[in-house]
């Protein structure tokens, strides 16, 4: 099962436990995070659902393409990390 | 008087008390690292709100019923979704129009006396945000937003039109009116169902002649309203001064020294001729004008204007002040004032005197009394 790591920097505001999802893309691992957390969907996406400008996510190292629907694939023991990207200040 | 100070800055919101002696009082600093972008004292019910921009992370808004010990998360003004079938195609070699996605909150005030629970947020990229339950929820104001004049709006300040300005009239709470930069000055006389842009007078040096009226581009870096008197208004637009005494319908230009540039203005809430400014050099320098760091107060509605400086500092200061980084309270005797070089001043006499607070704060967004 694919697994959703968040950074320390957001855990920061909102804890963020690693989660196991099951899940085929992108997108729907983080809303399987999202309806576990909901406090945290406002941290990683922006009004549109999209991902927010100055984060990054990573699935087995590779940043994704698809920024705005998040349809990027994940593999069943895929790890995915959602990190601040640096030009966020 | 009012004697508790909000401070919101780039790294935290400082929380400042007077105290008998007539010294500041600093409490512990709240948010500390976060930018603090816009902050309210809700008087209606005791409730603090603090609007936050994270810079990975967006904007959340937090509000504090004790005073500003406990905080407590809320809703943030969210942006419906966008429609792909209603975006203009990108013209080439223009900015392409900014994403309906909130950016910032620039400016939080509350709804009249008779409202309570009515807040209004002021946006980065333009939206005109109303809640009804004290920030439980928020919603666009479509009327304002879908305005196809909005579509002339531009940046000012921000790399998207905001609105960072919003006057509720004490006589009526449905009546509103607000600044854009770059956008003009808004009104509505009917809580936001209908909206009539009044910049009549003013003038927009900065674009082509024959776009030098138009309403719909003035850059009014700020607007501030007399509470006693509130045909009474004042702006301080980006080319200069200008003042109304008819409740904005019409502006006339006055000129002060130093300098007519600046961002931030306050009006005197019960006098109508008596408002202050903070002067600068216009328009790519931004720095005080021969680095001395001045107010200048005009009492007889702009015919004249004093220049005040006792208790600022000396030459070179290269303090800035923002379009929220002064303040009045209701007695029209206490100011404050913030800078982008962390300078904090008051005064307790409209100005004629000022004491330096603190003098390495990180730079200062909004100051409020409440």
């Amino acid at each position: 099962m694919p697994r959703i790591v968040f950074a320390p920097a957001i855990q920061r505001h909102v804890p963020s436990p690693v989660h196991d999802v099951d899940a085929s893309t992108v997108g729907a691992a983080l809303g399987l995070a999202f309806a576990a957390l909901p406090a945290l969907r406002g941290y990683i996406l922006d009004d549109q659902g999209r991902l927010r400008l100055h984060l990054a996510v990573f699935v087995d190292g590779i940043a994704i393409h698809d920024r705005h629907r998040l349809s990027d694939p994940v593999g069943t023991t895929s790890e995915i990390y959602v990190v601040q990207a640096l030009s966020g200040g | 008087m009012k004697d508790r100070l909000l401070v919101a800055t780039r790294k935290g919101l400082f929380i400042l008390h007077r105290l008998g002696d007539g010294h500041w009082q600093p409490t512990p600093t709240q948010f500390m690292g976060e930018p603090v972008t816009a902050v309210l004292a809700d008087l209606r019910d005791d409730t603090l709100y603090a609007a936050l921009n994270l810079g990975h992370f967006g904007v959340k808004l937090w509000r504090s019923r004790d005073g500003g010990q406990e905080w407590e998360a809320c809703a943030v003004p969210l942006y419906p979704p966008q429609p792909a079938a209603g975006t203009p195609p990108p013209v080439p070699d223009q900015p392409p129009p900014a994403p309906w996605s909130l950016q910032q909150i620039w400016v939080l005030e509350a709804g009249g006396a008779d409202e309570p629970g009515v807040l209004w947020a002021g946006t980065l990229p333009g939206g005109l945000f109303r809640s009804a339950d004290g920030a439980d929820s928020w919603a666009l104001n479509r009327a304002l937003w879908d305005r196809p004049e909005r579509s002339r709006w531009f940046g000012g300040g921000y790399d998207t039109p905001g609105i960072h300005s919003i006057c509720v009239d004490p006589r009526g709470s449905r009546h509103l009116t607000l600044a854009v930069s770059c956008g003009g000055v808004w009104q509505t006389f009917d809580g936001g169902l209908d909206w009539v842009c009044t910049t009549t007078g003013m003038h927009a040096d900065y674009m082509p002649p024959e776009r030098r009226d138009d309403s719909a581009i003035q850059d009014p870096h700020r607007l501030a309203q007399c509470m006693g008197q509130p045909e009474a208004m004042w702006v301080q637009h980006h080319n200069g001064i200008f003042r109304s005494i008819d409740g904005g319908h019409h502006w006339h230009e006055v000129h002060a020294g130093p300098s007519s540039f600046g961002f931030a203005v306050a009006a005197h809430p019960q006098q109508p001729d008596t408002a202050w400014f903070v002067p600068a050099v216009k328009d790519e320098c931004r720095i005080p004008v021969d680095a001395r760091l001045v107010v200048t107060r005009t009492r007889d509605g702009g015919r004249s204007f004093e220049v005040l400086s006792d208790g600022l500092p000396p030459v070179p200061a290269y303090d800035l002040v923002y379009r929220h980084g002064l303040a009045v309270d209701d007695s029209g005797e206490r100011l404050a004032m913030g800078s982008t070089t962390g300078g904090l001043w008051i005064s307790e006499n409209g100005g004629d005197q000022w004491q330096c607070v603190s003098a390495r704060l990180p730079p200062i967004y909004c100051v409020r009394f409440g």
